[in-house]
């Protein structure tokens, strides 16, 4: 078992509306993640991946509010640290976060290396420009990225060379954990490719020590993280290995994700596309029992009134339902 | 003037021509701005066809989109519509024209006018079917079947804004529209690109059970290749304003010749086979 990069324990953060209600996003959230692996974060519009993500930094602003849980980073905890202290201490050098469109993030009339500078002075305000620019240099080449565009201005670069500066920029110091919130959607299918080579190889030469991705495209997501997790109304649903969890799902609502799955692949088109009935719960008063009942197929009058909680079955593997493994199989089997 | 229309109709049966373009082409500006958007495509779309164009951002798949709409002008090339040249030269033509073809766009909010209740946006279209003299209930009892067609319930949505709305209903409520006009060609650029995979599916659903109940046309414009090889019966492979590759779906996207197609497929994340990340 390798060292633990990251580690969340019941995790529960909320926004207060401007009416004073609270809505909980993440809502007892545990994750663990180790030294060169990385973590899928599934799951529909709505369901709290962003804000875990945001969470995760341990860097709040209203109206998002922390609540309870620790964020345990390589044995530090974060979750109780001040804004001004997380930004200057832990963002960028132990967690980076890219948002989606992270590109637009570039302003237009800095030249690329002044935003490298600006990194590395937040966390070490006595580098010189000289070595700054070497450091860069060195670091878009290794990433295959041409270090002339250093000296550009953002609106010269395309939105696929943008978002791979961004990215490069974002992990120049190494930080131990990199969130990457839906970092290639806005691109097209070959800048996606190269976004997503860059990643792994940022990775691979041991730049960034893990990494956690957001994305609902699952397809994506199989291919880029060892294990995925499922995400419905501000809980974990299911948890487990991209395999395991694509081809056998154990959740009813991760089931009916993966059959909306579309590839282009032989064979594809013959199998139905299931959609899931209904719109998520609203979470300023979540139903009670399992928040999935009202969409499921297999809902007893139990799942409506119990809380369920988090059960394991086998090593890594985690789901969040009333019913037994076994039955749900059987279920699905008499279904196909 | 609703009867008066419908003697002019031609009637088409599933199978037959209904969307013609031959030697197609657009040009923006001129001199040394000149830009060839598409350059001499040929199409044939036939009732009750499921069609997509694929391609990058910038192959022109949204030009072709806008002339078939008669948004923008043809600047050479010959289009026809059931048989006979299209003619959209005055605006009467044109508002019959597009009692028969219509379109759904990537973001629903662009498409709806935020001053208008829904119940507004939905009496517009039963008004352009040339059915405005019909009284206050038939056009409540239609609106409620198109909304419940797409799993909405008018009730719920009687005297809301747009933006009231969440972009899933949205998107469903365009498709109630289409439900209303009942057009024989129906334009859908990027419809789904904003929503998330569950959404997704319950869209594409919807479409092609529209398709098989009214022997819609379907037109997808799309860069999504799952997308395109799931719901289509033909695909048109768009590069730099030229087709360089249709079919049926099947033989296309599975067994694809051209190199472009090739490349394009290959850069699609898969679950079956090996995603093979050293050809970028």
């Amino acid at each position: 078992m390798g060292k633990v990069m990251l580690e969340v324990k019941e995790l529960t953060t909320k926004y207060v509306t401007r009416f004073n209600e609270d809505v909980y996003a993440v809502d007892h959230v545990s994750l663990k993640i180790e030294e060169g692996k990385s973590l899928g974060i599934a799951g529909e519009s709505g369901c709290g991946k962003s804000t875990l993500a945001l969470s995760l930094m341990g860097y709040y602003f209203s109206p998002l509010h922390y609540t309870s849980g620790d964020i345990i980073i390589d044995g530090v905890n974060i979750s109780g640290m001040k804004p001004d202290e997380v930004r200057k201490s832990i963002l960028g050098n132990e967690i980076a976060y890219i948002p989606q469109a992270a590109m637009n993030a570039l302003n237009p009339t800095q030249k690329i290396i002044r935003f490298v500078e600006d990194v590395i002075h937040a966390h070490d305000p006595k580098k010189s420009k000289k070595e700054i620019y070497d450091m860069a240099v060195e670091r878009f080449k290794v990433l295959g990225l041409p270090p002339e565009v250093l000296q550009r201005h953002a609106v010269e670069l395309s939105g696929g060379m943008k978002q791979r500066t961004v990215i490069a920029i974002s992990t120049i110091l190494s930080p131990k954990v990199l969130i990457a919130d839906e970092p290639s959607s806005a691109l097209d299918v070959t800048s996606q490719k190269m976004v997503i080579k860059m990643m792994r190889e940022l990775m691979e030469k041991g730049f960034i020590k893990s990494m956690i991705f957001i994305t609902h495209e699952l397809p994506l997501l199989y291919n880029v993280t060892d294990d995925i997790m499922v995400m419905y109304a501000g809980q974990i649903v299911e948890k487990g290995s991209a395999k395991e969890m694509v081809f056998d799902p154990v959740h009813p609502y991760s089931k009916g994700l993966m059959g909306s799955i579309i590839v282009p692949e032989a064979g594809t088109r013959e199998v139905k596309l299931e959609a899931i009935p209904g719109t998520p719960p609203n979470l300023k008063n979540p139903p009670d029992g399992c928040r999935f009942a009202a969409r499921c197929k297999y809902a007893k009058l139990e799942c409506r009134t119990y809380d369920v909680p988090e059960k394991e079955f086998r090593d890594g593997r985690m789901y969040r339902c009333i019913h037994d493994v076994e039955y749900l199989k059987e279920v699905y089997g008499r279904d196909e | 003037m609703s009867e008066k229309m419908s003697e002019n109709k031609v009637t088409i049966k599933k199978g037959d021509s209904v969307l013609k373009g031959v030697g197609i082409t657009r040009v923006f500006g001129y001199g040394k701005s000149r830009n060839v958007a598409v350059d001499k495509v040929d199409f044939d779309f036939h009732a009750g066809e499921v069609i997509s164009i694929v391609g990058e951002s910038g192959s022109g798949k949204t030009t072709i989109a806008k002339m078939i709409l008669g948004l923008i002008g043809v600047t050479e090339g010959e289009m026809y519509y059931n048989g006979q040249p299209r003619d959209i030269s005055s605006h009467k033509k044109k508002k019959e024209y597009w009692q028969g073809i219509q379109a759904v766009f990537q973001d629903p909010f662009s498409s709806f006018n935020i001053f208008n209740k829904i119940d507004d946006l939905l009496i517009d279209c039963i008004n352009l079917m040339g059915m405005k003299h019909k009284s206050q209930e038939e056009k409540v009892e239609m609106m409620t079947e198109a909304c419940s067609f797409v799993n909405l319930k008018y009730a719920e949505l009687t005297n809301k804004y747009p933006f009231e709305l969440s972009g899933g209903q949205m998107q469903r409520l365009m498709i109630a529209r289409i439900f209303l006009m009942k057009p024989k060609i129906l334009i859908a650029d990027e419809p789904t690109s904003m929503v998330d995979a569950c959404s997704r599916a319950t869209i594409l659903d919807m479409l092609l059970k529209l398709r098989d109940e009214i022997d819609m046309t379907i037109i997808f414009i799309t860069h999504d290749i799952g997308l395109a090889y799931y719901v289509s019966d033909t695909v048109y492979i768009m590069e730099h304003g030229k087709f360089v590759e249709s079919g049926s779906a099947e033989s296309v996207i599975i067994t694809p010749q051209a190199a472009y197609t090739k490349r394009l497929i290959s850069d699609v994340p898969k679950i079956h086979e090996e995603w093979d990340l050293s050809t970028v």
